[in-house]
């Protein structure tokens, strides 16, 4: 039963599925990303309070939800490696780190470019905004401190042990907006209850978010193939595999 | 855009250039990657 999950331990299979899920990653996140953009940007009604700069919501929150996602892979990757000594977890965290900064940087952004519309302003030392500055800061971190060492594995289990310490982080951001005075706006969609947007919002928003979800993948198995070729170098079953 | 025309449209822009260059990066990253390890086994006498 957990065969399919042990064979992830293995460099030449994750380098085959990566290969093999690439393509349809790439198609569903062009899919589902052309239906958001259009729904969001053309058939959406207007916000009552905030107009068309709500629009902003739907590459800001796919994005935000990204990076902690993506910080949370990274985690559970460094973890993998330091705890089971599984070189493919070091491979995920840091095939997954320069995708996280980036989509972490275009949440703050889009971030930005909203605040100044809504708040008055482009920056506010606000908990919201600070925590998830916090997590650009650790991604770089998390990506520096790698190539810092000669020593490949021990630069590995810095990082590891850096982006595990980081994922605390990961709920202050969440709750920050429950558990300080915020500017930023409270939970809009993931709400025990009813979400507070109409289906003609939300939709094209769910669908930002799943493209964002099967870009990401698509990306880190493109990523995640250089990774294990990096690694795997002098491995027998890498001479077949850049040869085909 | 009723107005915001200039906040929305570069957040969109922005988040073009940003998914572009994911792979766009990731895939140099790949390419690189395998000329270094055909590199190696040309190397090791291949």
């Amino acid at each position: 039963m957990w065969t399919w999950f042990y064979k992830l331990a293995s460099p030449p299979h994750v380098y085959r599925v990566a290969a093999s899920l690439t393509p349809w990653f790439l198609g569903a996140a062009a899919i589902t990303i052309v239906y958001g953009l259009i729904a969001g940007l053309v058939f959406a009604p207007p916000d009552y309070q905030q107009g068309d700069a709500f629009r902003i919501i739907y590459v800001h929150a796919p994005s935000a939800w990204m990076s902690l996602f993506a910080y949370t892979t990274m985690a559970v990757g460094g973890a993998i490696g330091l705890i089971w000594r599984i070189k493919m977890g070091h491979a995920l965290a840091a095939a997954t780190a320069p995708i996280g900064a980036s989509f972490t940087l275009l949440a703050l952004v889009t971030g930005s470019l909203w605040g100044r519309p809504m708040w008055g302003t482009y920056w506010a030392w606000d908990p919201r905004l600070t925590s998830e500055l916090i997590l650009l800061f650790l991604y770089v971190g998390v990506m520096s401190l790698r190539p810092a060492f000669e020593d490949s594995g021990r630069g590995d289990r810095a990082a590891a042990l850096l982006s595990i310490v980081g994922v605390v982080n990961v709920p202050i951001i969440h709750y920050s907006v429950l558990w300080w005075n915020s500017l930023h706006q409270g939970a809009t969609v993931a709400k025990l209850g009813k979400p507070s947007m109409p289906a003609s919002m939300l939709v094209p928003l769910l669908s930002m978010l799943v493209g964002f979800m099967c870009f990401y993948a698509a990306v880190l198995c493109i990523r995640l193939r250089g990774e294990v070729l990096n690694r795997e170098r002098q491995a027998s079953w890498v001479r077949e595999a850049v040869k085909s | 855009m009723g107005g915001y025309a200039r906040y929305v449209w570069p957040c969109f822009g922005f988040a073009c250039a940003v998914l572009a260059w994911n792979l766009w990066s990731a895939r140099r990253y790949h390419a690189e990657a395998r000329v270094r390890a055909l590199r190696a086994l040309a190397m090791a006498g291949e």
